[in-house]
């Protein structure tokens, strides 16, 4: 079918040269171009999603305990929604813009005519493993390529679901699904793609994109960061609570904070910390009072992680609530600490897990200098009904996006482009940049042969210079005059 | 080699100090910076075409037609267009969302090196730094150490017209350009060869840096039987050989014709470049030469191939002292040849007979992707069939090299030809981030929906919302949890 399980041994590295060169047939047979197939494929991948929910939330619940409700707020609800929006919008993604063109190249036409790339390849990630897989694909056929993904080996489940499900309501020889750990990895990137999206940490970022050096393979990468959350006086108790939801929200309703945009620490005055950390224990509280109702922690590797970075002798006095870990079920508890050391390992490494570090700072004005000086992250979040510090906070940051009063849900936003910037990564997708993500803008200039402007050839005199002169200032009264002039 | 590094190190640290200290964001600095540049084009024509002829022996009006005259029109374009391409752009905002604002904003880089090429020195120098200043940025300059004099003119005459702290040339070969590799840049802009491009982006995985890279390939023409042939062989010689004597990225490399035309082709060819260059070419003033001895004999060696040699339909002539080869042409020259292989980028000239005209695109396509494909034909059918079946960075029906000067186009390759675009609006693009911001401070609505502990009832709701049911919308947005409060 539409699958390669690439075992250990010789036989994996003749798996993958013939999965690349057949998804390469399928593309130079010239058939993913047509508009007919991409909405063939999208629409298959809607039946997919539909027809098989409760299989994709079953693998989702295996590989990171995610309650399916959060399964369909952040992955297969989302990945219906674009689905849709691709299918509607394509016609006007594929058609040729035509521009401008100066009189001088009369008669011309120039036009902007998108084309595929032509085949792609996808590394998802484990932590939103769905998602991370399907919205690129998405990109990726809606722009007429042949692609080729790889989903996380962390998240096998899903991993499995994808390798049984794409080649069954999707055309398996342009579509494929590559199952397998790093070393499948190393050996894909040994082939030659058209372009490859990368989704996960700046490590193995450095990897794939020096692999993609050697081919020419332009990339898009995916990254994380530190995605600070700026905490100001929010006046009243029902905003108060309503930001404290979405803090919330934003960090352990999102795979238990295990998301490159969950929120990181938080920042906030003094004075305001007590009672955002009391509003912050009555509310979760109330909203995990089952277990399962927020994701576990993926493997027993970041189980570790996170209890090193908790366990660390510097940190562990800051610990204010939670704390307690469930290493046989990968169960941490929403943790919340106020002020741990800013050079201990909490605070200098992306946590990506259900601790939160409150860190506290005199003016709140002072969190703009603190977000500055970390690397750019993909998302700084700021709750604040203050204008100038809303705009302080655009101008005087850098990040992949801001969002204020609220977290996490730009990435539900088809018309804002996901992406980061510095070590958060560059290329951005979602909605029409998926789509341009995975295409060649190729400039076509039309030309006739009435008008020939001969004063474009050598032999060169200083005539010829002095009407270019006026041409290239658009003067064309002057060259006009001159080019008559020339005549007499 | 420690120079180069510390040279390296202390231009990028005066860079990002400058960069941190928000001097190159408001739109007035990046305007005085444009004029600036303006201002040595006009002043400095004089300047500028001696070193290009000094460098290329550029003719005086390619040098002001193909370098100054565009440098001149980019800065121009992007001072009429600057406050447009600064405003954030308002992206409508999801009834999922609802109540909110969401807008692209537009955001500098922060500190870019630029790279630029030996064969338009001035131009491939400057035109990116007027994208990289139009989009906030600060800039160090690396120019091509294989056009020496002009290298040091932009040393001299940069600091001259912009603002020296925030935008440098560093002069150098090998180990300087090396010494600025190692470091971390926000964007690398790299004019050159492929291999080389290949490179520079190894160095810029290293720091996770976004590039682009505006390479080569071989630029193919294919010549249909129905076209104007004079008018069709002028403009393929002005591409070719009045592009500084072929060495363009976007020259035309090599021709595809039918084998019961070429000859026509051949001799419509023959009469043109007589008219343009004279009974002795080797002398005309209107040729640039090559650019140094590596390049002379690497030309000469595609030249003296014995199973090319003989192919020679016209020209052929060289001068090594004066490192000028005459315009030549070649005819149905081995497609293995190394003529047919490597990037020419010289004044010699393969013209491939086919049966068919349509048996061009198997030729084209068994290459790779160039940066520019040309066609002239008067058939719409075969116009179609190539802009659907032929990948380039750009195309042109009718002409050549053109499209280059059309700023509302991008400009750039796609595969080993390169990847990213500049010009125009495009320049401003590739050294701009494109922050997306969404601002909910109005809390109107409050989708309680969205929060543990989940129900099914929640659920239902969720979906309804993203499938855009409006009645969900609403239950959602009045905090609706479809059963009991949770």
């Amino acid at each position: 079918m539409g699958t390669t399980k690439a075992a250990d041994g010789a036989g994996a590295l003749l798996d993958l040269g013939e999965t690349v060169r057949e998804l390469r047939e399928a593309y130079e047979g010239g058939r993913t171009r047509s508009v007919a197939w991409r909405q063939a494929q999208l629409r298959g991948l809607l039946r997919l999603l539909q027809e098989k929910e409760a299989e994709a939330f079953q693998a989702l619940r295996t590989d990171l305990g995610k309650h399916h409700a959060e399964a369909y707020r952040d992955e297969v609800g989302l990945l219906i929604k674009s689905t849709n929006g691709a299918l509607r919008q394509l016609g006007k993604w594929m058609t040729p813009e035509k521009v401008w063109v100066p009189l001088i190249a009369f008669p011309a036409t120039a036009q902007v005519v998108p084309e595929p790339l032509g085949v792609v390849l996808v590394f998802s990630c484990w932590n939103v493993p769905l998602g991370l897989s399907l919205e690129p694909l998405i990109g990726a056929i809606a722009a007429g390529n042949a692609v080729a993904l790889k989903p996380s080996e962390l998240s096998p489940c899903t991993s499995r679901f994808l390798a049984d499900n794409i080649g069954r309501y999707m055309d398996s020889s342009a579509v494929k699904v590559v199952q397998g750990g790093p070393e499948v990895g190393e050996q894909l990137m040994e082939h030659r793609w058209d372009k490859v999206l990368f989704t996960g940490s700046p490590r193995i970022a450095r990897a794939v994109m020096a692999a993609a050096s050697r081919h020419l393979t332009p990339v898009a990468l995916e990254l994380g960061g530190k995605c600070p959350c700026i905490f100001d006086a929010m006046g009243s108790a029902r905003v108060l609570q309503i930001s404290v939801n979405r803090i919330i929200a934003g960090k352990w309703s999102s795979c238990a904070g295990q998301a490159c945009i969950a929120i990181d620490y938080v920042l906030v005055e003094e004075r305001f910390a007590p009672i955002l950390i009391k509003v912050l224990k009555s509310t979760l509280k109330r909203f995990f009072q089952e277990t399962d109702h927020m994701a576990r922690i993926v493997n027993k590797r970041h189980f570790e992680r996170l209890s090193n970075l908790l366990e660390d002798r510097s940190v562990a006095p800051s610990v204010l609530h939670g704390g307690s870990m469930d290493a046989k079920n990968l169960y941490i508890e929403p943790t919340i600490l106020l002020n741990p050391p800013l050079d201990s390992a909490i605070m200098t490494e992306e946590i990506f897990g259900p601790l939160l570090p409150i860190i506290t700072v005199k003016k709140i004005e002072d969190s703009i200098a603190f977000v500055k000086a970390m690397p750019k992250p993909l998302a700084i979040y700021a709750f604040t009904r203050d204008a100038a510090l809303r705009r302080r906070i655009v101008d005087e940051t850098s990040s992949g996006s801001v969002t204020f009063n609220d977290a996490v849900v730009q990435y539900a936003i088809d018309g804002l482009p996901f992406g980061g910037v510095g070590q958060s990564g560059f290329g951005q997708y979602h909605g029409k940049y998926s789509f341009e993500m995975f295409s060649h803008k190729k400039a076509v200039m039309k030309r006739g042969y009435l008008v020939e402007l001969t004063l474009r050839y050598p032999p060169w005199d200083e005539s010829k210079v002095t009407l270019m002169r006026y041409l290239y200032r658009f003067n064309y009264f002057a060259f006009v005059l001159s080019f008559l002039g020339l005549r007499r | 080699m420690d120079a180069a590094v510390a040279a390296a190190a202390e231009a990028r640290e005066r860079l990002r100090a400058s960069f941190a200290s928000g001097r190159t964001r408001p739109a007035a600095w990046r305007e005085a910076q444009l004029r600036g540049l303006l201002r040595m084009a006009a002043e400095m024509e004089d300047d500028i075409c001696a070193a290009l002829h000094a460098d290329l022996a550029k003719p005086q009006t390619e040098s002001y037609v193909h370098e100054i005259s565009l440098v001149t029109t980019s800065c121009k374009f992007a001072l009429k267009n600057l406050k447009k391409w600064m405003k954030p752009q308002k992206v409508p905002s999801r009834l999922l969302t609802f109540p909110s604002t969401a807008r692209v904003a537009a955001e500098p880089l922060g500190v870019v090196l630029v790279i630029s090429a030996w064969n338009y020195p001035f131009l491939l120098a400057i035109d990116p730094v007027v994208g990289a200043i139009a989009a906030g940025n600060a800039v160090v300059l690396k120019p091509s150490e294989v056009a020496p004099v002009t290298s040091s003119l932009l040393a001299d005459l940069l600091p001259r017209y912009v603002d020296a702290s925030c935008v440098r040339v560093v002069q150098g070969g090998i180990p300087e350009t090396t010494a600025l590799l190692e470091l971390k840049w926000d964007k690398i802009f790299y004019t050159g060869n492929s291999k080389v491009g290949g490179i520079v982006m190894s160095y810029a995985a290293k720091h996770l840096t976004p590039v682009v890279l505006e390479l080569g390939g071989k630029c193919p023409v294919v010549v249909d039987s129905n076209v104007n042939l004079h008018v069709a062989a002028k403009r393929i010689a002005a591409g070719k050989w009045g592009c500084n004597s072929g060495q363009a990225c976007i020259s035309p490399d090599y021709i595809v014709t039918t084998k019961s035309f070429a000859p026509k082709l051949l001799e419509s060819l023959k009469k043109v470049l007589g008219k343009f260059y004279g009974q002795d070419p080797l002398r005309s003033p209107d040729l640039s030469r090559i650019v140094n001895s590596n390049h002379f004999n690497r030309l000469r060696g595609l030249m003296d191939d014995e199973t090319v040699a003989g192919k020679i339909a016209f020209g052929g002539q060289s001068d090594e002292q004066q490192l000028r080869i005459a315009p030549t042409l070649l005819l149905d020259v081995p497609l293995d040849s190394a003529i047919m292989k490597e990037e020419i980028f010289g004044p010699l000239l393969p013209i491939i007979t086919v049966d068919r005209i349509g048996e061009s695109f198997a030729v084209i396509n068994s290459m790779t992707k160039p940066l520019a494909a040309y066609l002239f034909t008067n058939d719409s059918r075969l116009k179609q069939q190539f802009e659907r079946n032929i990948s380039a960075g750009g195309m042109i029906f009718n002409d050549t090299g053109i499209h280059l000067t059309n700023p509302h186009l991008p400009f750039g390759g796609v595969g080993e030809s390169g990847m990213g675009a500049y010009h125009g609006a495009f320049s401003f693009d590739a050294f701009t981030h494109r922050k997306a911001v969404l601002d909910r401070s109005s809390f109107l609505g409050e989708a309680r929906a969205r929060y543990p502990p989940y129900t099914p009832a929640k659920l239902s709701i969720l979906r309804g919302v993203l499938k855009g049911n409006p009645m969900a919308m609403v239950q959602a947005a009045v905090g609706c949890t479809g059963g009991r409060r949770a």
